[in-house]
């Protein structure tokens, strides 16, 4: 049972780093109804740019805030030289043009910064707690706690910053309607611009957090294949959606990964592990056929 | 004035509902199919076999497959690399166990099993849309590579789940050459597309297109959209899957699972969408663009670097390539956000007035 | 589209063509080099083939080439695609037919697609430590050489190493065997079963899906299985992550032994502080105090002819390693030589031929300066592979250190089951083997 609880717990922290990247996605979504497949590239972008700055000699904090300043202005100019030159069009061009942006990132970000897999110290030390595991016998990394402080903060701000500001109002004008908001006024143009900076922000952190889990290096980018099913069990729309599909997804996973395999085995025979790459999407795919729109997200109507 | 149907008139119905209608086109293709068949083995390097128009082929037979079911039928897919992989496995497992049964034979099995894989895949197209929909083919797509690579029947239980394909032999002549090899896919992918082309004009190709559009609408006006929906799941499947089969024959000679990845799913979608969604020709053009462009740029990027002394490693050259593919697919859609296919529409209606236009 | 673009093609390649044959007008040795420095590997790829680059280099600055023969090569961006290095291949063959050195793809999945061609087009396939490995029994794969050594043998030299850090009996123990689950890593499990009813220790097998940037499962469950070593087989991502995994679970990595593709500083330094005390195996040392290693530096670099942009890569284990197979790939050229005319280039049957008779001996490599970077190697006809041997090096936080000296792996026990898995697949390709006892 204990052992039991110890996978539940890894799970359910593992969700929190997959919410995160999903986050990013659903920034972008909600905001212009950009599906953005860059959102994995963004990450990596991120993540290197503040190992990059780091290398010439910043000091932490100086490296993230100029690698925040770097995802803004990628964003402004994304903004202003794809997206706004797309209006209108169908969602799949739009969709499109995010592969194209992925691959410029992919060829850009290691063009500067050099493609060498590189360790992102920030400071945290990704080793079990010994108090929980001397008295519980359970193994729970303080690193993952951590991230799940950071997330839950992360959704917080956003969550408030949606809600209570004028730019969040004015955000949630042009994701209900774009020609709505602008005929009362709201600088479409402008508003896009932060919401790509936002998302920025959000891969920022994301690319931080794996970055130092897993080391800074081009497979930052397979991050997005983690965050898709916390996407479509979420909601593409929902804030809170990605964070309990996160969570939903992280720990079923991993359960999965534990206790299906062995009766698997029993039935045919052979070793069938490493079930984690497709779980997640048949789950959703499961959760899909009951709940069409995912968890949170909007209910949507088909009139003729 | 080269392209202007005027005067060309129909006086039969048979003579209208013909598949290119107008002149100039019919004779544009069958002089393509003439360079195809005849022109290009007599000229072309093993180099283009090989490398460059066998791979083409099979990736057009690919999107062809995909277009049907996305730009047709409006089910977006990010599996299709998966339902290739069911076509090569089952093309190999048929030629494995069926004693002395025709290779041809072996590909249409294969294609016919990919197309009840992918009935079984599109299911849940009767209740999710769009993106959401698009999870229900991601999960295909690592399911069955997980399937393959965990059931050693499925790849004669070689130890790593490489399979290596049997040898092509028809009517008792074996294709060795690549020569041959094109030739026989270009057979196959010929008679597919057109066959391909005829389907999507017929009462299934626009009960397709009416779902596409609206498939409340569609379902008010008595399109039954369950066998509408997994027929299009199944023919293109079987079309991914031929392609598959192909891939693994024809092409590469040995696969293993995990060569059909996502990426390979991405780059069929890629295709179609630069080419053109609900397009034939875009299928054809968007193959063409994002297998050609790389290679293109591989050749001339280190060739002007070297002639402009530029002092590039061969690392940033590489990274430089993927920036420009990147730069240009959106170079590209801002241009012509409907696909290549599109940019083609245009021309022949210039064509059309050339050279006097109003 | 395709109208346009295929002039401009054509056109390009021609130039290009031309461009070459005016520098093929000398007597050259030319490698085909189907490399990648791009994509998820590509950090790998930078290393290894700039110290491949650098030694033929080397070569030509220090001894005008073999025997005056100058070594030269084109190098063609794969990705570590399957489908684009078959497009390499095909583009670079053409150069190849008349002199060629061993390929190196540095990719299972483009060694798999390309032996088949190879074989067809005449031109030798070399597989240092990964690809095809029944290709070890060369009379159904004259044109594949999986040299060094294999998944197979490698696994076996592991369990060897671990046996002896147990007190020489591993009758009860438990591994644990950790891997990518693709053929890479399925690979090595025929060994281990084989080696696991040999010596009687309990193998737990574990898979980890690609990309394996989540191991939070498969750490939890070798914590509760408590095994006395993990052996790794990761790639990529996947090695730090384990790392890293393992200092969450607080499972000691200094009992966790990787294959060589999870031992370069590439694999440990961005796990940081987790990967202190991590064993792999490998088949050369790391470091620029190998005496070649120090000279290529002095000479090369100083000529101001170095391939690699960042020389803190010098001294790699990964640059090594492309050094040690320049240095390999080299070594069966002069061997070439000597039966072909020396001061002549070598197509790529009699390259073939050379691989298949190389001795190269501990006197030689010293000779060379290149001790420890590769095991004494001799190869036969019936055996491609050639040496079988690894060392298992410790990465101290900083470098790593070699703890082993050379460690082979069970020949008996392993290379019959190469035998078996060649003579399925010749069987299925209707291929006759060759009589290896009438070939010299």
């Amino acid at each position: 049972m204990n052992f039991f609880f110890e996978v539940l717990i890894g799970g359910l922290l593992s969700g929190v780093m997959y919410a995160l990247v999903a986050l990013g996605f659903v920034m972008i979504y909600k905001a212009s109804g950009v599906f953005n497949f860059a959102q994995g590239a963004m990450v990596y972008l991120a993540a290197l740019s503040v190992v990059g700055c780091m290398e010439k000699g910043a000091p932490l904090w100086l490296a993230v805030i100029l690698a925040f300043a770097i995802m803004t202005l990628f964003g402004i100019a994304t903004e202003k030289f794809v997206l706004r030159k797309l209006v209108n069009q169908p969602p799949i061009a739009l969709f499109m043009a995010t592969i194209g942006l992925a691959f410029f990132i992919e060829g850009l970000a290691p063009m500067i910064f050099g493609s060498e897999p590189r360790a992102l110290d920030v400071g945290i030390v990704d080793e079990p707690i010994e108090y929980i595991l001397e008295n519980f016998n359970m193994v729970i990394s303080r690193f993952d706690l951590v991230a799940a402080l950071v997330a839950s903060v992360l959704v917080a701000t956003l969550a408030l910053f949606f809600q209570y500001t004028r730019i969040g109002r004015a955000l949630r004008a042009v994701a209900d309607d774009h020609q709505a908001a602008l005929s009362i006024g709201i600088p479409l143009q402008n508003i896009w611009a932060i919401v790509w900076g936002v998302a920025g922000f959000v891969a920022l952190v994301a690319g931080m957090m794996w970055g130092a889990r897993n080391g800074v290096q081009f497979a930052l980018t397979f991050t997005a294949l983690k965050a898709l099913p916390v996407l479509i069990l979420g909601g593409f729309t929902s804030v809170p959606g990605a964070i309990v599909g996160g969570l939903i997804i992280g720990a079923s996973e991993k359960l999965a990964e534990i206790y299906i395999p062995p009766v698997m085995q029993n039935l045919f025979g052979g070793n069938f592990g490493g079930i984690e790459g497709w779980f997640p999407y048949v789950l959703a795919l499961l959760f899909l056929l009951v709940r069409p729109e995912g968890l949170f997200g909007e209910k949507h109507i088909d009139r003729v | 004035m080269l392209y202007r149907e005027a005067g060309q008139f129909k006086t039969t119905y048979a003579a209208d509902q013909q598949l290119f209608p107008i002149r100039q086109d019919r004779i544009g293709v069958i002089t393509l199919l003439l360079i195809a068949f005849i022109g290009v083995p007599l000229f072309a390097s093993e180099y283009w076999f090989s490398a460059i128009l066998i791979p083409f082929l099979i990736f057009f037979l690919a999107a062809l497959g995909l277009n049907i079911l996305t730009g047709y039928a409006g089910q977006l897919s990010l599996g299709s690399a998966a339902f290739m992989a069911v076509g090569a496995y089952a093309a190999y497992n048929f030629q494995l166990r069926i004693e002395g049964i025709p290779i041809l034979i072996s590909f249409l099995c294969g294609g016919l099993t990919a197309a009840a894989v992918g009935i079984l895949f599109g299911l849940p197209s009767l209740r999710i849309k769009g993106f959401y929909l698009a999870v229900a083919t991601l999960a295909a797509q690592f399911f069955i590579v997980w399937c393959l690579t965990k059931f050693p029947w499925l790849s004669n239980n070689s130890s790593s789940g490489v399979i290596s394909t049997q040898q092509l032999i028809i009517f008792g002549h074996e294709l060795k050459t690549p020569t041959e090899k094109y030739l026989l896919v270009l057979s196959i992918v010929v008679v597919l597309a057109l066959a391909a082309k005829n389907l999507v004009r017929s009462s299934t190709g626009r009960a397709w297109m009416a779902v596409r559009d609206m498939d409340v609408a569609a379902s008010v006006i008595g399109i039954r959209l369950m066998p509408t929906k997994l027929l299009a799941f199944a023919i293109s499947s079987f079309y991914c899957g031929v392609a598959g089969a192909l891939y693994a024959f024809c092409y590469l000679g040995s696969v293993e699972p995990d060569g059909f990845s996502l990426d390979m799913s991405f780059k069929i979608l890629f295709m179609i969408i630069i080419g053109g969604v609900g397009s034939i020709m875009g299928s054809f053009l968007g193959a063409a663009f994002i297998l050609l462009l790389p290679i293109l740029l591989d050749v001339l990027l280190p060739f002007f670097a070297g002639l402009f002394g530029l002092p590039f490693s061969s690392a940033t050259v590489s990274h430089i390539q993927i920036l420009i593919f990147g730069a240009l697919i959106m170079f590209f859609l801002i241009v012509e956000p409907h696909g290549l296919a599109r940019l083609w529409q245009i021309t022949k209606e210039k064509l059309r007035l050339w050279p006097f236009p109003h | 589209m395709i109208k346009t673009c295929k002039p401009v093609l054509a056109a390009a390649t021609l130039a290009i063509a031309m461009l070459s044959q005016n520098a093929l007008a000398a007597e050259e040795q030319f490698f085909p080099m189907t490399s990648y420095r791009v994509g998820p590997y590509g950090a790998n790829g930078q290393s290894f083939y700039g110290g491949f680059i650098d030694y033929l280099n080397y070569v030509n600055l220090t001894e005008k080439g073999v025997n005056g023969v100058t070594l030269t090569y084109e190098e063609c961006e794969t990705e570590y695609n399957n489908a684009k290095g078959v497009e390499c291949y095909e583009r670079l063959k053409g150069k190849a037919a008349k002199s060629a050195g061993p390929i190196h793809t540095m990719s299972t999945g483009i060694s798999y697609a390309l032996i088949d061609k190879s074989a067809q087009d005449k031109l030798p396939l070399a597989m240092m430590g990964y690809g095809r490995t029944d290709a070890v029994d060369g009379s159904v794969f004259p044109y594949a050489f999986p040299l060094v050594t294999t998944y197979q043998m490698q696994a076996s030299a592991i369990v060897k190493f671990i046996k002896e850090k147990m007190g020489g009996n591993l009758a009860g123990k438990k591994i644990v065997y950790l891997y990518h689950d693709s053929a890479y890593g399925k690979e090595a499990i025929i060994a281990l079963e084989a080696e696991a009813s040999l010596n009687k220790f309990q193998l737990v097998q574990i898979p980890v899906a690609h990309p394996g940037n989540e191991q939070g499962a498969q750490w939890l469950k070798i914590r509760q299985e408590k095994p006395d070593f993990v052996v790794f087989w990761g790639w990529g991502v996947m090695n730090q992550t384990a790392l890293k995994a393992a200092q969450k679970v607080g499972f000691p990595r200094d009992k966790m032994i990787g294959s060589w593709w999870t031992g370069s500083e590439e694999d440990v330094v961005p796990a940081g502080e987790s990967a202190k005390g991590y064993m792999a195996a490998t088949w050369n040392v790391a470091g620029k105090n190998v005496p070649l290693i120090a000279d290529i530096e002095k000479t090369v670099y100083g000529a101001g002819k170095g391939n690699l942009s960042d020389k803190a890569k010098i001294g790699t284990i990964l640059y090594n390693r492309g050094v040690s197979a320049a240095v390999l790939s080299v070594e069966a050229i002069r061997k070439g030589q000597e039966k072909y005319g020396k001061g002549k280039a070598l197509n790529g049957e009699q390259t073939r031929w050379a691989l298949e008779n190389l001795n190269i001996t501990e006197d030689r490599l010293k000779q060379i300066g290149a001790t420890d970077l590769l095991p004494e190697i001799k190869t036969s006809c019936d055996n491609h592979e050639g040496s079988g041997k690894v060392k298992i090096q410790q990465w101290d936080g900083d470098k790593w250190v070699p703890v082993s000296g050379w460690i082979e792996g069970n020949k008996a026990l392993i290379h019959p089951l190469f035998q078996a898995s060649a003579k399925q697949y010749a069987k299925e390709k209707g291929i006759t083997p060759r009589d290896c006892s009438k070939e010299k």
